[in-house]
């Protein structure tokens, strides 16, 4: 079935089976492999994504249902190659991660969050994040992450990203 | 002992962690990303039953869907390749990737199907026709230990793979002397670490140069070993890649069976093939348990507080297939008395099958489970005797000027200093006021309690407990390799020969040279060969790359710079002794000075210019072998890991009576792992340990219903802390230099797990202390705690 | 995990939508997915044709309608969550709201889907329960109003017309009067499958009585329950009176027995986040002017 998409920025056309994931169709349709396959029953957030500025489950979501929407991976956040978004910077200071399997996610998750919430709580922080789950870090060194990256852009005047509408994470 | 180097510029620094930049961009190389051209996939035929044989198999219909490209069943597959490696001498346990005649736990593989897309293999999966004769189960330890017990393997006899005493010092004497006895029963519930990066493996045969690549998300010693050697094949037929990343494993990740049999596929069809596991394969035919274990426990003690003799029994369910399982009753056996004076212990370790999904590695190869059981004894031991939890502890620790000590069980301890640790910790927490608020929010109508774990990480995993298990293995290293290159241009490249999963391995080396050799570790280049191309190694288990990659890395960078001393003294015409490495540069007496750009130039193209006996090249390569392991165990006794790690926990908890909702409001840890290399990496470690043992104290377990089906194989049910759950923990640093590593660091892979559940275990009790409830089994849940306390409530106010 | 093959269409009005309901026997509404499409991926659910509803401009939004809210099927949680029509008329749904899922759960999950679904968890569901909100279905040409008692009639059973199509849940506005609510659940972990829930709606006159009063339990059983608590209504509902009332409700209450939570444990749970509810629905009430 044909679907339109727009990925990062980029229109693209890709002919899938209505079954496939849209977290399928980017990892196996689209050669985005940062997206990752956690459970691909909606409770790790490994997979998650942006669609329409909002942060999704990429495998709860149909690759058909994409049509016409906006999606933005983790590829689409490093404003350029080998140059890191504040959010991902920030990740690499306190060392939010350590496997990085569950990272991208984590990631897209802080983005919404800073999209919307520029001095985001610890307890919002935890509350954003909630549905992502790490098994490495006992999440200590993620929130003080996102704690420093929400400090590096009220001090920049900064935003995760222009973003309408999302709700936190 | 090994002489040390001093913590300098590079070692214990703040210093950014080299491998995070690939994984906040999303570039890392996990095995599900590898692009192999012409692969193909396999889903699995899962058994429904916990046991039946198997009396046909029909893949007619799977093999007319679309895109198939075959089946295959255990049949074919064990007429073809050599049983699974066993740890124990246990020759009749055969295990095979896919069942053989019989299955043994429910969702068991039974045959593979091939086809051109995981969604095609699953829909022919479901169209293999297999008919069972269902049979009798065990799910039950105690009851798999009785003699009239359905043995899992009839060929073994029975369902005992391993049942050994050991006796350490004079255990009945002390018990006699002792002026007080108890004893208790807890149970260690079956869970695991889960990683969110479900195992996956590909492989390709290439039929002319006869070789099979391996790419997997990998953790274990010797794989490439046991492929080659279950295929029929030589060892250096199997190539495995070790440049892929590994998205978490704490243990557990040895998909050896999917290995073989994706091997086997990729030989039989000619074709690359590719298995990522699904959840549900994972988590019920994964092979990837923890320990489940009933801990039986007599302690002698005196009424000062001090325990005399311990008598534990350890009976562990290691599901349907031996495995590497039984294991884990031996690794702790090297710190049986964890981090206390205790001069006798009798030790019985059992290990039992039962038709349950296969155990293997987790996070502390057992030490968390018997840590658990040591400190409930202490609790108890105060508890009876009225004597204050950590007072007790203070008085049975280990003392800093005794070390090295060693234990009744024949290993030694390499240092410590426990109760300036614990003063440490309890002046960072303020106990009279962690107190003061524990009792206002009893006060306030809440059950509230402080718990204290003390505990021991025994690291730099050697594996003595094969041969202390099994007689017929003489397995006496467990070394770990470093080679480090100067190329012609003066740069350093560094290898590491292994697969990583989160512990920053790329960083450790490239800190731990830069160190040595006084250059910038961002400026060193760390790789990995393949493991044809690698240095022998045994992967990163039992906490040991600090301690064994760190250690070879530094003696590698040693020994070049030994050369490069030497080439320097020959260039200069004077003694090494006179001369001076300072950042690459020597300087010798009156001035003279040579750059490193001339040792590289005299070490690549100037043969006539080295000294005799130094090779060309600038490189060093350096093997290691295990601190403290020199020998093969003997008369039951065995040194087990070089280096101890110290930690203390202090946690309160707090919840409603009724919802018995446990919500953690302080968590504070004292960590002692000796001269830190990567604090960033240290401390993640910790914290993640933490959490990993918040889930065993109080969420996840792999649960069987009366049918023997496993209820919590998906992440509804098995239930991983989230942010929400896992509070800020307060980290008190102290550091007791190892005398055998080279920096005097220690491990901290396991940091943190190995004292959680027994600290929150504790903090339940204290805030049921009132009704004088114990909970024997881990995890506690919410509704036992409050069932329980309802059941109390109920009886006083009967009784009043 | 990958779902079985399936069609899928994705209609731009609901007439398309029922018809295209109608043309095969194993059709499927799918709207956020959230609930859905883990079970297709487990294959626990096997639609041969999947019916997109999340584009259908009709089924979408929020507004007032006389003495209702009415919110339309496909809308989105999270849209709930920030409609300043649901947090003034309907505040029961909305203190519900926070507690559906995850943000990014939120973000794609409707409240018809949660509805529809029937789990006996849904706090959605257990909101409509106690305020006696109108399930609505289109069935071909026929419109069809269930109440909530009706037409959750076991675990992810309803009585959902088959071929039907949820379009609207109309709930009525908060009563005039001194109104208060409370919502409260306890899970494992915070957005967990909650092992009971309690929402209660108070309604108080101007000197300080009560003049209806509303309680409902979910989780606890095989579907979300109103329970009777009129005999508050006349009083101050004052702790010890919220007490026995509950005692009095909960008595029969039937309970669920699993690994997670035992019905002892669910019971005597709901009877405490029932009191909670009740108490802060008071508190809430009185605080606010008339």
């Amino acid at each position: 079935m044909k679907t339109e998409l727009t990925v990062n920025g980029r229109a693209v056309t890709v002919d899938v089976e209505p079954r496939m994931t849209l977290l399928d169709c980017l990892r196996d349709e689209l050669d985005l492999k940062g997206t990752h396959a956690g459970c691909e029953h909606g409770v790790c957030g490994a997979c998650t994504v942006m669609v329409d500025g909002r942060a999704v489950r990429s495998c709860l979501m149909l690759a058909v249902q994409g049509d016409g929407l906006d999606i933005r991976t983790i590829e689409g956040f490093a404003p350029d190659a080998g140059e890191l978004s504040v959010v991902q910077d920030a990740f690499c200071e306190t060392h939010g991660l350590q496997c990085g399997y569950c990272t991208p996610g984590m990631i897209v998750a802080a983005h919404a969050l800073l999209s919307h919430n520029d001095e985001p709580s610890d307890e919002e922080i935890r509350d954003a994040i909630s549905g992502n789950i790490c098994r490495c870090t006992g999440y200590g060194q993620i929130v003080e992450a996102i704690r420093l990256a929400a400090e590096r852009m009220r001090q920049s005047n900064t935003r995760a990203f222009e973003a309408e509408g999302g709700e936190s994470a | 002992m090994t002489e040390q180097l001093r913590p300098g510029r590079f070692v214990s620094a703040n210093r950014r962690v080299r491998e995070d930049r690939r994984f906040v961009a999303g570039k890392g190389r996990f095995v599900a990303d590898l692009d192999i051209p012409g692969v193909a996939h396999v889903a699995l035929v899962a058994s429904q039953h916990p046991a039946a044989f198997i009396e046909e198999i029909d893949a007619s219909e799977a093999l007319a869907m679309p895109g198939v490209v075959g089946v295959l069943t255990g049949d074919e597959l064990a007429a073809s390749t050599d049983p699974l490696m066993n740890g124990l001498d246990t020759p009749h346990v055969r295990r095979f990737p896919l069942a053989v005649g019989q299955v043994r736990y429910a969702g068991e593989w039974v045959c593979a199907v091939v086809a051109e897309s995981r969604a095609l293999a699953e829909d022919a999966a479901e169209k293999v026709r297999v008919r069972y004769t269902k049979l009798g189960f065990v799910l039950d330890a105690e009851k798999a230990l009785q003699t009239d017990s359905t043995p899992v393997h009839p060929a073994h006899g029975s369902n005992v793979l391993l049942d050994k005493t050991f006796v350490w010092g004079e255990v009945e004497r002390d018990f006699e002397k002792a002026e007080e006895h108890l004893s208790f029963r807890v149970t260690w519930g079956r869970n695991s670490t889960v990683p969110i990066e479900t195992f996956g493996v590909v492989a390709k045969w290439d039929p002319w140069e006869q070789v099979l690549d391996v790419w997997a998300s990998i953790q274990m010693p010797k794989y490439s070993d046991q492929i080659a050697r279950a295929l029929r094949i030589p060892g250096n037929a199997v190539r495995v890649h070790y440049d892929v990343d590994v998205g978490g494993s704490y243990g557990v990740k040895r998909g050896i069976k999917h290995s073989v049999l994706v091997a086997y596929l990729a030989r039989k069809f000619g074709r690359p093939i590719r298995l990522i596991e699904d959840r549900i394969e994972n988590m019920r035919a994964g092979d990837a348990h923890g320990p489940e274990r009933i801990f039986d426990v007599d302690v002698a003690f005196d009424r000062d507080g001090r325990v005399r003799s311990m008598k534990m029994r350890a009976l562990d369910n290691a599901g349907a297939y031996a495995g590497r399982a039984p294991f884990q009753l031996g690794k702790p056996i090297g710190a049986i008395v964890g981090p206390y004076l205790i001069e006798s212990v009798q030790y019985h370790a059992v290990s039992v099958t039962t038709n349950k999904t296969v155990e293997e590695a987790v996070r502390g190869f057992g030490q968390s489970p018997t840590n658990y059981a040591i400190e409930t004894m202490m609790d108890r031991v105060a508890a009876h005797l009225g004597i204050d939890r950590i007072e007790i502890r203070r008085r049975n620790f280990i003392r800093h000027e005794q070390f090295p000590y060693t234990i009744p069980s024949g290993s030694t301890y390499d240092s410590g200093d426990y109760h300036v640790v614990v003063d440490k910790v309890l002046e960072a927490v303020d106990l009279p006021a962690l107190e003061a608020e524990r009792d206002r929010l009893r006060a306030e109508g809440l059950c509230a309690g402080i718990g204290v774990a003390a505990c021991l990480e025994p690291s730099g995993g050697n594996s003595s407990f094969e041969p202390l298990l099994n007689e017929k293995n003489r397995t006496s290293t467990w070394m770990e390799s470093c080679r480090v290159n100067v190329d012609g241009l003066g740069f350093v490249t560094a290898t590491v020969h292994t697969t990583s999963s989160g512990q920053g391995h790329e960083t450790l080396v490239s800190t731990v040279v830069g160190e040595v050799l006084e250059i910038d570790p961002d400026k060193i280049r760390v790789v990995r060969p393949d493991s044809l191309g690698s240095l022998p190694g045994n992967s990163p288990v039992g906490s040991r790359m600090a301690i064994m990659l760190g250690g070879a890395a530094a003696k590698a960078a040693e020994d070049l710079k030994g050369q490069i001393m030497r080439i320097a003294a020959h260039a200069l015409k004077v003694s090494e002794a006179s001369l001076v490495y300072r950042e690459g540069t020597i300087e010798g007496p009156d001035g003279l000075k040579l750059q490193w750009s001339d040792i590289v130039d005299i070490a690549h193209r100037r043969f006539h210019d080295l000294p005799p006996g130094v090779a060309p090249g600038l490189t060093a390569t350096h093997i290691l072998q295990v601190p403290t392991g020199r020998e093969l165990p003997k008369e039951g006794r065995a040194q087990m890991y070089p280096c101890h790690s110290f930690e203390f926990h202090v946690v309160l908890v707090a919840f409603d009576p009724v919802l018995a909702k446990p919500e953690i409001r302080r968590y504070v840890i004292g960590h002692d792992c000796g001269t830190v290399i990567n604090p960033h990496i240290v401390k993640g470690m910790t914290l993640g340990g933490i959490a990993h043992g918040i889930g065993a104290a109080l969420l996840e377990e792999f649960a069987y219903d009366e049918g023997g089906q496993l209820m919590t194989q998906s992440f509804l049910d098995y239930l991983m802390p989230s942010s929400h759950e896992v509070p800020a923990v307060e980290i008190v640093k102290h550091v007791t230099p190892s005398p055998y590593t080279v920096f005097g660091q220690k491990g901290s892979g396991e940091s943190g797990y190995l004292g959680a559940p027994a600290a929150i275990s504790g903090a339940m009790h204290d805030a049921v202390r009132a009704w004088g409830i114990t909970f024997d089994k881990l995890p506690i849940r919410m509704s036992t705690v409050s069932d329980k306390i309802a059941a109390a409530r109920e009886h006083d106010r009967k009784t009043a | 995990m990958k779902p079985a093959p399936f069609s899928y269409v994705r209609p731009s009005s609901l007439d398309e939508a029922c018809a295209a309901l109608a043309s095969e026997e194993d059709a499927r509404v799918l709207a956020g997915g959230q609930t859905l499409m883990p079970m297709l991926a487990m294959r626990l659910s096997r639609p041969t044709l999947l019916v997109d509803i999340t584009r259908i401009a009709e089924l979408i939004g929020i507004e007032e309608q006389g003495s209702s809210i009415v919110v339309r099927a496909a809308t989105v949680q999270a849209y709930a969550l920030r409609s300043e029509l649901i947090a003034r008329e309907v505040p029961l749904l909305a203190k519900a709201l926070p507690n559906v899922g995850h943000p990014p759960t939120r973000n794609r999950g409707t409240v018809g889907g949660s509805v529809a679904h029937g789990d006996p968890s849904a706090e959605i569901s257990l909101a409509a329960t106690v305020l006696e909100a109108g399930i609505v279905f289109r069935d071909g040409e026929d419109e069809t109003s269930f109440l909530p008692e009706e037409f959750f009639i076991g675990p992810t059973v309803t009585m959902a017309p088959m071929g039907g199509c949820l379009t609207r849940i109309v709930f009525p506005k908060k009563p005039s009067g001194r109104v208060g609510t409370g919502f409260h659940e306890v899970a494992s972990r915070r957005s967990d499958y909650a092992f009971a829930s309690a929402a209660a709606q108070l309604v108080f006159d101007e000197d300080g009585t009560c003049s209806e009063a509303r309680l409902g339990i979910g989780s606890v059983g095989d579907v979300p329950v109103k329970v009777d608590v009129d005999g508050l209504v006349g009083g101050a509902a004052d702790d010890a009176a919220i007490r026995d009332v509950v005692a009095e409700a909960l008595r029969d209450l039937e309970a669920v027995d699993d690994l997670h939570a035992t019905a002892s444990y669910r019971r005597r749970a709901a009877a405490a986040l029932a009191e909670r509810a009740l108490r802060e629905a008071r508190d809430e009430a009185l605080e606010s002017r008339p």
